[in-house]
């Protein structure tokens, strides 16, 4: 089944677009919400992971011996005890993965790639057993140089990760191995003759360091293997069904034979859409016969899960003297981690996409480094190439002598552009968004000694796919409305508001649930800022059904034809004139007689959503810089998107707010920072620091409701595009304020001293 | 080492556990006593996530030690709420949509309550200072600000009219 085009647009909507209170929200203030560490069976034993303390070595020997031998250690498995599997690609909605490298990085293999790559694991009685099995294991290393900045890891003499890897994507295949994975090219027109067509050229190096998703939550799950092969697991992700393929494809199990309940996600942001824990957790099972529960901690989940790429990115821009653009080129370097599959290619297709070009190239390169492999990170690749381009666009516009938004209006994309990636876009908002952020009462406000603004744009595409919604009518007429998309922002209430709305029932008699793998069809992961899109009309069109079997059944009660009963206000109508005078029938009365009329009243909707429409972001910034210390303060923050139509403007306010805070922090604090042997050294939140209440003002989100008419309801996703502009908005907003271009992420107080310093001599 | 025995009043009810000296009162909440609302983000005082009261002050309890609560009293969210009705802290939260995922916010809720409990009428600024300690990645800290300061009038209202 796929979508409905073209709809007719509900006139009246009753419940979409207002603000009730979520389902879930008095579990989660009082602490009953049950999270991925929260879970607790009989028996249960404790699994930790034992990790390289090198960032690049050779695995000679693992010597387990002794940890088994120690009282109450029930298991150790090693990469020995998975199965090796070959190179194959699995197609997981937002990204790809490799599901050779996906199981290589859950379970190091012949080499360590990275410090803090697992090498072994056991499961024991107690935390304290399994910490002393840990030292008990004796690994045999060979210590091998190792390579983590990303230009350094293109060059011909580095380090070399994987033997076997010629860089893919150019005219022709390499002689020799490198640690570039591949390369990608997007090109239109003629740059050469763009560039010489320009009045004026504006030429940028920016660069960015890996960031951490920053979850509140680490990861943690429990796992039973049962002795007949029957598998269950509890965990915290961004998608149970995800957890289940990718443990039946590292364990190589019947995927049907693994049961995945998922917890309540402590936040994910895209770092959780794979799997660290699971499988291992399985596999300790499985040898002990226990269920095994595994809980990283801070310090792991830096060194070994997330993050996003650290790169370097080049940008060149060529205009008319007008501000018509002429030609732009960029060049995008990606840090993937230890395994190929850096955000690049989103990078490289949103890079341009806010602009309407005849002649651009884009070029990425994946590169290999010895650093946790990379994970999506809220509209992966798409931040760290805005702000290379944002940056240059306000460069432009300062050379031009043209305001910055203006520039971005006169090159801006809208309804019937192709779009630099491709398509042609359609019902887009992006100059609408652009205005809002013109018109909002932060740009003309004035600013004091100090003080800077910065404005920035960012696109993202967002994404449909696979997913399935159940809807079950009560015998009082309440609904249970079943999904297989974790609840990571407030989908539960968005779900049951969009179910309310079909069904004509208030909100609160509609009850939300996330099921477990057995108890729900297939649904792709909550990421790309699906959820509300596709899982949304899932649950609509399984709403529809209901109302239409409803429709039946009251015909059949009142001996009409099917036709002559309508639905409204949550109750039949009858509209066969010889029958005047009946009463309609509420859904409470229709379920009441339910079994009189065939049964239960029960819908399930499998569909693949297409359609998903774009979303556009401009965000405006205010700072100030103190030029005693180089400290940056945001003032003001004002934050425009392009939302189709807000289902839960509570909820979708949220994650502007949120995308804004995260930006901010790549912006000016967060970066993974290495020793020279390659050793993260800022493993935690205090040397990690995530923006906290008092690093930040109120954000103001301006929503600019352009309805998609691919969904039922006009949404589209909201949840990725507000963290793509900050980190040019920033940059812009302390352009502003100290006279000169900052170029290197994050713009930390002794970077910025320098540069004041430099100034004033 | 032996273990300890710990009595101790959590949320207002006498409680004894076997606690190993070295456990935090973090874990001993969470595994001894099974109140799992109290969540552990960093195990070293960096988020929040694990605030409780000890004798009314807030601390973070994965840096306190079992034996350390040993006659003393512990507040954890498991006993914001009196008799199934939200305090209106909790409430507040709700109504705003001041969390999304909801893995800070019962640190963030026993933090809030120790500020009411001293400064019934705090400003923004203060808010965000005391809030500093803990970590919320999801939301960018404005409707919790929000939701704090909707809290405090109508506590300021309860009190007046009592």
């Amino acid at each position: 089944m796929t979508d409905v085009l073209n709809r007719p647009s509900t006139p009246q909507l009753k419940v979409v677009g207002t603000r009730p209170v979520r389902p879930d929200g008095v579990d989660k203030v009082t602490g009953a919400a049950t999270y991925g560490a929260d879970f607790h069976l009989p028996g249960m034993l404790v699994g930790k992971i034992k990790r390289s303390p090198h960032a690049h070595a050779r695995i000679v020997s693992i010597d387990t011996r002794a940890a088994l031998a120690l009282p109450g250690v029930k298991a150790v498995v090693t990469a020995a005890d998975l199965p090796d599997l070959a190179s194959e690609e699995y197609e997981a909605g937002e990204s790809a993965s490799n599901l050779r490298d996906l199981s290589l990085n859950v379970m190091a293999r012949r080499k360590a790639l990275y410090d803090g790559h697992a090498v072994a694991a056991v499961a024991a009685t107690s935390s304290a057993i399994a910490d002393a099995a840990l030292d008990l294991i004796k690994v045999t290393y060979e210590v091998l140089p190792h390579v983590i900045d990303v230009e350094a890891a293109m060059a011909p003499d580095a380090p070399l990760l994987h033997a076997h890897m010629f860089t893919e994507g150019l005219d022709e295949r390499p002689a020799l191995p490198s640690n570039i994975a591949k390369r990608n090219q997007i090109k239109g027109g003629d740059i050469d003759k763009g560039f010489a067509e320009a009045d004026v050229i504006v030429e940028g190096r920016y660069t960015t360091q890996a960031v951490h998703q920053g979850y509140i939550e680490p990861h943690a799950c429990v796992a039973s293997f049962a002795a007949d092969g029957q598998c269950q697991v509890w965990s915290s992700s961004q998608g149970q069904f995800m957890v289940r393929t990718y443990c039946a494809k590292v364990l190589d199990l019947d995927i049907a034979s693994i049961r995945v309940t998922p917890a309540e996600i402590g936040g994910g942001f895209g770092g959780k859409t794979t799997v660290y824990l699971e499988p291992l957790a399985l596999a300790l099972s499985r040898q002990s016969g226990a269920p095994v529960k595994m809980v990283m901690t801070r310090e792991e989940v830096f060194r070994a899960t997330g993050p996003t790429s650290g790169a370097v990115i080049l940008v060149k821009l060529g205009a008319k003297t007008d501000g018509k653009l002429t030609a732009a080129e960029v060049e995008l370097k990606y840090q993937a981690g230890a395994f190929s599959g850096s955000p690049v290619g989103a990078g490289s297709m949103t890079a341009l996409a806010v602009y309407a070009l005849e002649n651009f190239q884009i070029t990425g390169w994946d590169v290999v480094t010895n650093s946790p492999k990379v994970a999506a990170y809220r509209a992966p690749g798409a931040p760290i190439a805005a702000f290379g381009v944002e940056s240059a666009i306000d460069d432009l516009a300062l050379k031009l002598g043209i305001d910055p938004i203006t520039l971005r209006e006169i090159n801006g994309v809208k309804d019937g552009v192709k779009a630099v990636y491709g398509p042609t876009f359609r019902n887009i908002g992006y100059l609408e968004t652009l205005k809002a952020i013109k018109d909002c009462p932060q740009y003309t406000a004035p600013l004091g000694p100090n003080q800077g603004r910065g404005v920035a744009a960012g696109f993202w595409f967002n994404v449909g796919g696979e997913s399935t919604a159940a809807v079950h009518i009560s015998e009082d007429g309440t609904a249970v409305i079943a999904t297989g998309n974790p609840d990571i922002g407030g989908s539960r209430a968005s779900m049951a508001m969009m179910a309310a709305e079909v069904l004509g029932l208030p909100v609160e008699k509609v009850r939300p649930i996330v099921a477990d793998t057995a108890s729900i069809g297939f649904s792709m992961l909550t990421g790309g800022s699906r959820t509300t899109f596709a899982t949304g009309m899932a649950v609509v069109q399984a709403a529809e059904k209901i109302v239409a079997e409803l429709k039946r059944r009251a015909a059949v009660i009142w001996d009409v034809a099917p036709d002559m009963v309508t639905w409204e206000n949550g109750a039949a109508v009858c509209l066969d004139p010889s029958k005047e005078g009946l009463r309609p029938l509420p859904l409470a009365g229709l379920a009441a007689q339910s079994a009189k009329t065939g049964g239960p009243i029960s819908a399930e909707v499998s569909l693949n959503a297409q359609g998903a429409g774009p979303g556009f972001a401009v965000h405006v910034c205010d700072v100030e810089v103190d030029p005693e210390t180089g400290h940056v303060t945001v003032l003001r923050y004002t934050a425009a998107q392009d939302v189709g139509k807000a289902i839960h403007p509570s909820y979708v306010e949220g994650q502007i707010q949120g995308g804004v805070a995260q930006g901010v922090g790549w912006a000016l604090n967060e970066e993974y920072i290495f020793d020279s042997e390659g050793k993260m050294e800022n493993a935690g939140f205090l040397d990690y620091r995530v923006p906290v209440a008092s690093d930040l003002p109120m954000i103001d989100a301006i929503m600019i409701e352009v309805p998609n008419p691919r969904h039922p309801y006009g949404a589209k996703g909201v949840g990725e595009a507000p963290i793509i502009p900050p980190l040019a908005a920033v940059a812009n907003a302390v352009r502003g304020a100290i006279g000169v271009r900052m170029c290197d992420l994050p713009l930390s107080p002794p970077k910025i001293r320098a540069v004041i310093d430099a100034k004033a001599s | 080492m032996s273990k300890q025995h710990i009595r101790a009043v959590v949320n207002g009810d006498p409680v004894e556990f076997l606690s190993d000296p070295g456990t935090t009162l973090l874990d001993a909440l969470r595994d001894e006593l099974r109140l799992t609302g109290s969540k552990e983000g960093c195990g070293s005082g960096d988020c929040g996530a694990c605030s409780v009261l000890m004798d009314g002050r807030l601390v973070c309890s994965c840096l306190v030690l079992a034996p350390e609560v040993e006659g003393r009293r512990i507040d954890t969210i498991e006993g914001m709420a009196q008799g199934g009705v939200l305090h209106p802290l909790q409430q507040k939260f709700i109504d705003h949509a001041a969390l999304q995922c909801g893995f800070c916010t019962p640190g963030l809720l026993v933090a809030a309550k120790a500020l009411l409990d001293v400064n019934p009428d705090p400003s923004e600024s203060q808010i965000r200072y005391w809030l500093a300690g803990n970590l919320c990645r999801c939301t960018g800290y404005d409707k919790i600000v929000t939701a704090v300061q909707d809290a405090a009038a109508e506590l300021r209202q309860v009190r007046r009219a009592s």
